[in-house]
């Protein structure tokens, strides 16, 4: 992928297929450590043990009836290939957190990309789905979340032009002041 | 700044047109494939143009959302039009400079696309 952004929108797509009704959405950047974590926490369906095993490790399964995915690899390789990490904690019934670890100054960086975007999107077509996102830079932060909007919106909803154009605007002036306040 | 005062007031417009939007049977559908390979191949911005151009001509009868795997992996991003009581349309190898043309055309003014569509490009 040319941006992690659209990882994390593959992988987000995993949560809405487990039938999360709560996708929380962590990116959280350090710029004098140069790492960056982006965290992706469900309460779907989860995975057994095994499960994660042969989804972190494709080839690792001896299981040959489905075909091998290739969204949680990608995000693993883009991890790994900064020198940093992918994990899984998983519970049936009970949800899945997926964390990848960047090193942000390496090389094989990729860049995060259009974070708000992947953020828009999610919530456009997932309406009824409680979107939790939080950007951190260092130690400024701000949080959007869905259920908080809902609130304010009573019965109408999220996706309606106007609303959407102000969760875009939300979001682009908050990463100004985040970016602005961290360069 | 924007702040949920704002969006109060956004509420209380769209209150008002709110009947006209909800549960509409007519309303067409604009399915855009998100798998792994869809995403990789350039879906966001293909979405991202659907949503822009319906906004600009404000056509209130048309959603735009994503569906999963279509299992046509060469033939992404790979978008499906459904029009009700139409046959479904599927749009291959998708950008966003052809959305507009999409819209205005199919969406707009009934007219399949059909350079556009798989069966075109087979
Ligand atoms: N959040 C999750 N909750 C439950 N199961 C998950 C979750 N994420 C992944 N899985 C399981 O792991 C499998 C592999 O995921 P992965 O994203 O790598 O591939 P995929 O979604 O099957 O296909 P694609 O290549 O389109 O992404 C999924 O099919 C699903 O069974
Ligand atoms: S994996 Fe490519 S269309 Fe499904
Ligand atoms: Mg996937």
């Amino acid at each position: 992928m040319r941006e992690l952004s659209l990882n994390v929108m593959d992988i987000a797509q995993n949560s809405v297929r487990a039938n999360a009704s709560v996708i929380k959405i962590d990116v959280t950047e350090d710029t004098d450590k140069s790492t960056l974590e982006i965290k992706i926490s469900d309460n779907g369906c989860g995975m057994s043990e095994e499960q994660v095993k042969s989804v972190i490790d494709p080839f690792f399964t001896t299981r040959t009836t489905r075909k091998v995915g290739l969204g949680i690899p990608l995000f693993k390789m883009a991890a790994e290939q900064t020198g940093g990490f992918l994990s899984i904690e998983s519970q049936l019934g009970n949800g899945t957190v997926v964390t990848a670890k960047f090193i942000s100054s390496h090389m094989d960086m990729t860049p995060l990309g259009d974070i708000n975007s992947t953020i828009s999107i999610l919530i456009r077509c997932n309406p009824d789905t409680n979107i939790v996102f939080t950007h951190t830079v260092n130690e400024q932060s701000f949080t959007l979340d869905t259920n908080e909007l809902k609130e304010v919106l009573g019965d109408v909803p999220l996706d309606t032009p106007e609303v959407m154009q102000w969760i875009d605007d939300y979001l682009k002036e908050q990463t100004e002041i985040l970016y602005g306040g961290a360069l | 700044m924007k702040s949920l005062a704002e969006l109060q007031a956004i509420r209380d417009k769209a209150k008002a047109q709110l009947n006209m939007r909800q549960d509409n049977p007519d309303a067409i559908r604009v399915l855009v494939g998100m798998a792994t390979c869809g995403i990789a191949a350039g879906a966001r911005p293909v979405l991202n143009a659907f949503t822009e151009e319906i906004a600009k001509r404000n056509l209130t009868n048309v959603t735009v959302t994503q569906t999963g795997c279509i299992g046509i992996c060469q033939f992404e991003p790979v978008v499906e039009i459904e029009v009700p009581g139409e046959d479904k349309v599927t749009y291959v190898k998708m950008t966003p400079e052809k959305v507009a043309k999409v819209v205005n055309d199919h969406i707009v003014n009934k007219n399949v696309v059909t350079e556009y569509t798989i069966g075109a490009n087979s």
